[in-house]
């Protein structure tokens, strides 16, 4: 059995238009222990709900979501988050942020300072300790999330598309550091994105959505080496994108009926 | 030199009322010469028992005024988070906002006599309300990922209160208390107009009764002063409580 195993869920929302809003439809996704899969899908297919259910955040209408054979039903310190807008405790400095979750676990203030040392160092945040987030870039903040959530240690990453609001530089520089943290620390990842190229640079596994609603369209094993050329991923992200640009444009373009979809 | 361009009209003005007074335009049993208004203060503040009025008022102004920060918070809070709180007191806090509190203080006199009592529970109500409001719209306008990463990260249950919403809505909180603060001197100089043995206002009362306009035109700007320095103070706390806002 997989370490995490999503079993037919579905997010159903009640919204003010007359038929409610299928985000996700019956989903079914095993993910290994410390493995990294990325979830790739157009905007709008329910990519991230998924992320927030497993996450415990919100709870599925359907279908149930365990880890490690235990029931999903509210968030813990057992999986980590790290958001697109990075949501840091603006009134905490960076140290504040990174050790907001040790002083909720209770740990004393010395062992406190050593393990945030250690993550803001990681995340090459040294001398910016004692600063509040809004001096911070938005790189910046998105490395004080990243240490914020790894200084608890939590079994499981969940990102949902957490460089989706940086520069092209800045990313890319982010994607090689997270993919380095995660190799070396024996996480299991689950990754969001809408970059295609992101998702196969990161992950061991892609899943690819469909557009509304929400279901799971194929899921691609990449076997590529770390120091793989920048060609290789682009082919794989290629091929990736071939299966996904149908998806696209019915995201894009306002959607015939459910019905008349299943009939095409 | 941003003081003295602060300044400069205040300065002015006061010139030309002076001027206007020499220069017998305004009679001075209708509006006393600025310099006769300070020579009032000087004699009031010989006299000995100015600073007691203050300080019975002071007193007065900030038991009102932290029973409301108490009391509107909670409620505010409680409002935002709890479903039942928002029914029973949205329809109340709606129809009484715009209810000039000042009107009660006859009626707050009759229940609570004409000592303390009167005094502080009309400062209390004058100031509940926008702290109330305020604390309501800061707690619902927290950012709900600010609450997913406080309970990813192990948070839960009624610390998340007091951890993530309150410090969240500390700014509309604290400029909330801003105006809670202004209108609570409003609220105790007209409670201690009414009926009073001792107060800022009641010295400023009596004093016009006496017929001693340029002692009371100084008690007034006792508490112009009093109501200055008041916000100023409270400016400089705000933004150092609020100093992970600042820009630059």
């Amino acid at each position: 059995m997989a370490y995490i195993e999503v079993a037919g869920v579905s997010k159903v929302y009640q919204g003010d238009t007359p038929d409610p809003i299928v985000a996700v439809d019956l989903v079914d996704l095993g993910v290994e222990r410390n493995s990294i899969v990325t979830i790739v899908g157009p905007s709008g297919c329910g990519k991230s709900t998924l992320l927030h259910m497993i996450g415990g955040f919100i709870a599925p209408s359907t279908g149930e979501i365990r880890m490690d054979g235990k029931r999903i039903d509210a968030p813990g310190p057992d999986r980590g988050i790290v958001f697109q807008h990075f949501a840091l405790f603006p009134w905490m400095t960076v140290r504040g942020n990174v050790e907001y979750g040790l002083v909720e676990k209770g740990i004393a203030k010395a062992e406190r300072r050593d393990i945030s040392q250690h993550y803001i160092d990681m995340v090459k945040l040294t001398g910016f300790e004692d600063v509040f987030p809004n001096r911070l870039s938005g790189g910046m903040q998105q490395r004080v999330a990243l240490a914020r959530m790894l200084a608890c240690d939590p079994d499981t990453l969940l990102m949902d598309e957490p460089f989706g609001a940086l520069d092209a530089q800045t990313r890319v520089i982010m994607q090689e550091e997270l993919r380095e943290i995660c190799r070396a620390s024996n996480k299991t990842v689950l990754f969001v994105t809408h970059d295609v190229r992101e998702a196969v640079f990161l992950g061991e596994k892609v899943v690819v959505m469909t557009a509304r609603p929400g279901r799971i369209k194929t899921v691609l094993d990449i076997d590529l080496a770390d120091d793989a050329p920048r060609l290789k991923v682009d082919e794989k992200a290629d091929e990736i994108w071939d299966i996904l640009r149908d998806e696209v444009i019915k995201a894009v373009v306002p959607g015939p009926r459910p019905t008349e979809r299943a009939a095409g | 030199m941003t003081a003295i361009r602060f300044y400069t009209p205040l300065f002015l003005l006061v010139a030309l009322w002076q001027a206007a007074a020499m220069g017998g335009m305004i009679s001075a049993e209708l509006l006393p010469s600025p310099s006769a208004i300070i020579s009032g203060l000087v004699h009031l503040a010989s006299g000995g028992d100015l600073l007691t009025h203050v300080g019975v008022s002071i007193y007065r102004q900030m038991a009102g005024l932290l029973l409301a920060v108490i009391v509107g918070v909670t409620l505010g809070v409680g409002m935002a988070q709890v479903a039942w709180v928002r029914d029973v007191f949205e329809p109340v806090v709606r129809i009484t906002y715009p209810l000039p509190k000042s009107a009660l203080i006859p009626l707050l006199i009759l229940w609570f006599g004409i000592g303390h009592n009167s005094k502080i529970f009309a400062v209390f109500l004058g100031c509940l309300l926008p702290v109330v409001v305020s604390a309501f719209n800061g707690t619902r306008g927290v950012n709900g990922q600010l609450v997913w990463s406080a309970r990813s990260l192990g948070t839960r249950g009624i610390r998340l209160l007091w951890k993530i919403y309150f410090r969240a809505a500390l700014p509309e909180i604290l400029s909330g208390l801003r105006i809670a603060l202004a209108l609570s001197f409003t609220l105790l100089v007209s409670s201690e107009f009414l009926i009073a043995r001792a107060g800022i206002g009641y010295l400023i009362q009596s004093l016009g009764e006496a017929g001693d306009y340029s002692g009371m035109f100084a008690g007034i700007l006792i508490v112009a002063l009093i109501g200055f320095t008041a916000d100023r103070l409270y400016v400089k706390f705000m933004n150092w409580m609020l100093r992970w806002q600042d820009q630059g």
